[in-house]
């Protein structure tokens, strides 16, 4: 009998345990984290505030002005290039054009690629780059702007390395990064733009990612 | 006795045929295999794996007719890169600068060798002696 009950409080224990873990697998947030205590009605109460991406303000193919706001309900992936590199950017976006063929016709999901070297990189040019690439609409917007917002936006904010230097091919240090961001426009994940094993991750976390902001919004 | 004379020739014949094919097939892997781990460190970023380059900005290495054609002068494109020239591959147009190197004609010819009898080429090897003799003569 007190093996039997002994058995029955395992089990109560364990479902309790299922109870409260979500289904399905989550994604990490990264990035830096703050603990910020508020007072709410009278008690004080400890939140987490998690790093988020600040606005900004861009101009895409078409020569639109786009900021933080026009991604506002959407997850997307940022990655840095400039049209003309030698080196990596091919093969990121010949990887990104598998993420652009996956969800190009999802409504809440972008691609932005901010050009490091907008001098060279005008409208125009990102234009023509994109026509050639094969991409159309308004599912992955190439940006241009200023190029010290557009570094510091990828040092401060996507915490990836971008650089001027002319002793490197093309003239610019860069990391291969696509970096994940979902709708509260925290950092989830970060992949390898020139692997493709961290490109179908990627693909993977998307997925992954879209039913958890959509669940999230049903309760 | 003259069918043992006849059949020890026969054998011989046979053995010095296989060892030259073999020699010429040692030489061809020898660049082959080279060219390969080449084109992964140099080309591929661009050209892709299989040689198929990307949309209309990077043309694909798989026009074999255009290969064949420029054959002369590809050692010239590899060393020297490309201006901003339109080139027609596969009946599309590609305009673009594609970087100079800094290979020597032996790697020069191994990348040929690869990349010549890959993505649906048949060139044979493309030696050295021939990637010399070519590049003396860009323009």
């Amino acid at each position: 009998m007190r093996k039997l009950t002994g058995i029955i409080v395992l089990i109560i224990l364990y479902s309790a345990c299922k109870f409260n873990t979500n289904d399905g697998p989550k994604l990490p947030i990264y990035g830096n984290r703050d603990a910020v205590t508020k007072t709410v009605n009278g008690k004080e109460v400890t939140d987490t505030v998690y790093q988020t991406i600040p606005d900004f303000k861009f101009i895409n193919q078409y020569g639109d002005s786009i900021s933080n706001k026009s991604l506002n309900g959407n997850i997307y992936v940022a990655d840095f290039f400039f049209t003309t590199c030698p080196s990596i950017c091919p093969i990121m976006h010949r990887n990104m054009l598998k993420v652009y063929d996956e969800f190009k016709n999802v409504s809440d999901f972008k691609i932005i690629s901010h050009t490091i070297d907008p001098k060279h990189d005008t409208v125009a040019v990102l234009k023509k780059y994109a026509d050639k690439l094969g991409i159309k609409g308004n599912a992955w917007w190439l940006l241009q702007g200023n190029k010290e917002a557009t570094y510091e936006l990828g040092q401060k904010s996507y915490l990836v390395a971008v650089k001027q230097d002319d002793g490197t091919p093309g003239g610019y240090v860069h990391q291969g990064w696509f970096v994940l961001i979902d709708k509260q426009k925290r950092i989830r994940g970060y992949y390898d733009g020139t692997d493709e094993k961290q490109v179908t991750k990627l693909i993977g976390d998307i997925k992954i990612l879209r039913t958890e902001s959509n669940t999230a919004i049903a309760q | 006795m003259k069918v043992k004379l006849i059949g020890f020739i026969a054998l011989i014949i046979c053995v010095i045929t296989i060892s030259c094919q073999s020699e010429d097939q040692l030489e061809f892997k020898r660049y082959y295999i080279g060219g390969q781990l080449l084109y992964q460190q140099k080309c591929q970023n661009c050209h892709a794996a299989k040689g198929e380059g990307l949309s209309s900005l990077i043309p694909p290495l798989t026009d074999t007719a255009y290969l064949k054609k420029n054959k002369a002068n590809l050692a010239c494109i590899v060393k020297y890169g490309i201006k901003e020239t339109i080139i027609t591959v596969n009946g599309k147009s590609y305009e673009g600068a594609m970087p100079a190197t800094d290979l020597s004609p032996v790697e020069i010819a191994k990348i040929l060798t690869y990349v010549g009898n890959s993505f649906g080429n048949k060139m044979g090897t493309i030696t050295s002696d021939i990637t010399e003799a070519d590049l003396q003569k860009c323009k």
